[in-house]
């Protein structure tokens, strides 16, 4: 059963029916095939008019779509030989950063992941995706073991952000968030994020001081979500669209303010109406990506990296 | 410009109040005692009564670190409201607003000069602009300050207080998070101290990126330091916070901070640690002759019997 968004109710009735009278397809004859190609043409192109401008709220509804690919599928589906290592070697492993080691079209790197979970389990299991200290740690610890032995880093961010707790905070979560910042910017190998489905602040940077970080276009990157921006600047959390506007925070404005590297064009419809052709089309813009970097030496690597992050916010208004 | 609301009207109707004006008093936000704003000021803004620990302008906190004498630097300016962001109000509007009452362009102050006798560069926060918050200016200020620090072989001292990333300036102020991390770095690299002193508030994004990458961490009592906001943490946790949560002595007993140190005694720490940090051997003292009674002459070797 496909998960419909608010704003897809046209395009959930139009393929409900289609469904309908596909089931009644062995009663009927060519007359209901025709009606089928007519519908689907129509549920079509209705589908491409609202995808062709979604506003920033409805992107950041695509972005958090539960059927949406998550760190682990792209891993599954672009890492061979995949080995996860846990652990922050001091706490515990926290399984909101999934990470390990594993192979890229034949070349050893190291993975990064946020991951979400997708059913109550396992969404219970890797905290939603909202990392605590432990899991900026074992990231820390994950890039620093790719720098020693020259593994490439990829990560695959997804994350509303860092785990607001008591714990957490006792145990140095903006700490453990900056040393992974900084292990990102300190990495002497090439290292390629890209934001999967929602960059959620501090959370999501501290996996994404890339080389090169990628964005899918329906992908969202903010310093704050529009829920929660709208109830501090708006005093009121339902101006959540007007707030997801302002903030900027959709593929498009961050490629134009030079914050992302590149955008990744997504299946009509969104990356979960097509995962297997989303996650193969950023494996190959990886590759792509990753290749020139490979060429070039840690410090190299490390200098043109401080230069780029240094630039950022220098110029450029939208 | 309107002469009479903006100057006169004030002037004509403080004839007719009462003579305690609320200029001449101060009332202690913690324990609500009246202080004598003259007495406040000598205090540093901390309140005789409680101890309590006021926030003061950036401004004022170059006055009471670094020694007579010190240079306020120029920062480069950022561009001003990269997304045209507008809430309730534009940010424009708010910037202005902020600058007009801070005299300052964005919220960080920075000064080269010395402490006690020893070069620095100092940058403090201004909480009072905006609420610290971090937009592109702050990023800006926070590297030319590093680089001003390696420039004059001298340690970096940051007094934070921020509410965190400036909102109104969207991803942009999210990247100020890696460019300040950097500036620590070329700080650290110059082999040259980073000191971090959290000042009331210093929350979000600010914490986790320069904050917390100090060589040495210190912090002013009762100062609130964390990543999350405290409404957050209850509305996601569904829990009391504990009593001194986030605070500056909670911080020091969980391994976060060096130290939690007074405003008043806060110059001299810091010229300590950089004394030790910077200063390896200090020739042992040497008094003038006259003054140190000379050691008795050595007396002839006798025989002294062997001690049984
Ligand atoms: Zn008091």
């Amino acid at each position: 059963m496909r998960h419909f968004l608010d704003f897809e109710k046209p395009i959930a009735e139009l393929e409900g029916k289609i469904e309908e009278l596909r089931r009644t397809t062995d009663a009927g004859g060519i007359d209901v095939a025709e009606e089928v190609g007519r519908l689907r043409d129509k549920a079509q192109s209705l589908l491409k008019s609202t995808y062709a401008k979604l506003t920033p709220w409805q992107k950041a509804q695509v972005a958090r779509h539960p059927d949406r690919p998550h760190a682990t599928d792209y891993i599954n589906g672009l890492i061979e030989d995949f080995l996860p290592l846990a652990g922050d070697r001091a706490f515990a492993d926290d399984a909101a950063v999934i990470g390990g080691m594993g192979r890229f079209r034949g070349r050893a790197v190291m993975v990064l992941g946020t991951e979400r979970g997708n059913d109550t389990e396992s969404r219970v299991k890797h905290n939603f995706g909202m990392a605590r200290p432990e899991g900026y740690r074992k990231a820390k610890r994950l890039m620093e073991l790719a720098g020693r032995f020259g593994l490439p880093i990829l990560s695959f961010v997804d994350t509303a952000g860092a785990f607001p707790g008591i714990e957490a905070e006792a145990r140095g979560q903006a700490e453990a968030i900056a040393r992974s910042i900084e292990a990102g910017l300190e990495a002497p190998v090439p290292f390629i994020a890209t934001i999967i489905g929602e960059g959620g602040s501090g959370g999501a940077i501290a996996l994404a001081a890339a080389d090169r970080v990628v964005m899918l276009e329906h992908a969202i990157y903010s310093v704050i979500s529009p829920e929660g921006c709208a109830s501090i600047l708006w005093r009121d959390a339902a101006q959540a669209s007007t707030a997801a506007e302002a903030l900027k925070l959709t593929a498009d404005d961050l490629r134009k303010l030079n914050l992302v590297d590149a955008v990744l064009p997504e299946p009509l419809g969104g990356a979960h109406r097509d995962a297997e052709a989303t996650i193969a089309a950023l494996g190959d813009r990886i590759a792509d990506l990753l290749e020139p970097l490979v060429e070039l030496d840690g410090a190299t690597l490390r200098a043109r990296r401080r230069e780029k992050f240094l630039e950022m916010g220098r110029s450029g208004v939208i | 410009m309107n002469w009479i609301s903006d100057w006169a009207l004030p002037k004509i109707s403080g004839l007719f109040k009462r003579e305690v004006p609320e200029n001449l008093w101060h009332k202690c936000p913690a324990c609500e005692q009246m202080i004598f704003r003259r007495d406040l000021e000598a205090a540093l803004h901390v309140c005789p009564h409680c101890g309590h620990h006021m926030r003061i302008s950036a401004v004022r906190r170059l006055e009471c670190t670094l020694d007579p004498g010190f240079s306020r630097i120029e920062l480069p300016r950022a561009p001003a409201d990269p997304l045209r962001f507008r809430d309730q109000r534009r940010y424009t509007e708010r910037l202005k607003e902020a600058q007009a009452k801070s005299a300052m362009d964005d919220a960080v102050a920075v000064a080269h000069g010395t402490i006690e006798g020893q070069r620095a560069v100092v940058a403090a926060m201004e909480f009072a602009f905006m609420g610290g918050s971090m937009g592109a200016g702050v990023g800006e200020a926070i590297v030319t300050a590093a680089k001003l620090a390696v420039l004059q072989d001298a340690p970096l001292i940051v007094f934070t207080a921020s509410g965190g990333a400036r909102m109104q300036e969207g991803a942009i102020s999210l990247m100020q998070m890696p460019r300040t991390v950097i500036a620590t770095r070329l700080v650290k690299e110059a082999g040259l101290p980073f000191i971090v002193v959290m000042c009331d508030p210093t929350t979000g994004g600010v914490t986790a990126s320069f904050a917390m990458l100090g060589d040495i961490h210190i912090a002013e009592p009762g100062a609130l330091i964390g990543f999350a906001g405290a409404r957050v943490i209850e509305q996601t946790v569904r829990e009391k916070l504990p009593e001194g949560f986030q605070r500056a002595e909670y911080l020091l007993e969980h391994g976060i901070l060096d130290l939690v140190v007074k405003r008043s005694e806060m110059r001299a720490t810091l010229a300590r640690v950089i004394g030790l940090l910077r200063v390896p051997l200090v020739e042992a003292a040497t008094a003038p002759a006259a003054e140190v009674p000379a050691l008795p002459a050595p007396e002839e070797p006798t025989e002294q019997p062997a001690q049984a």
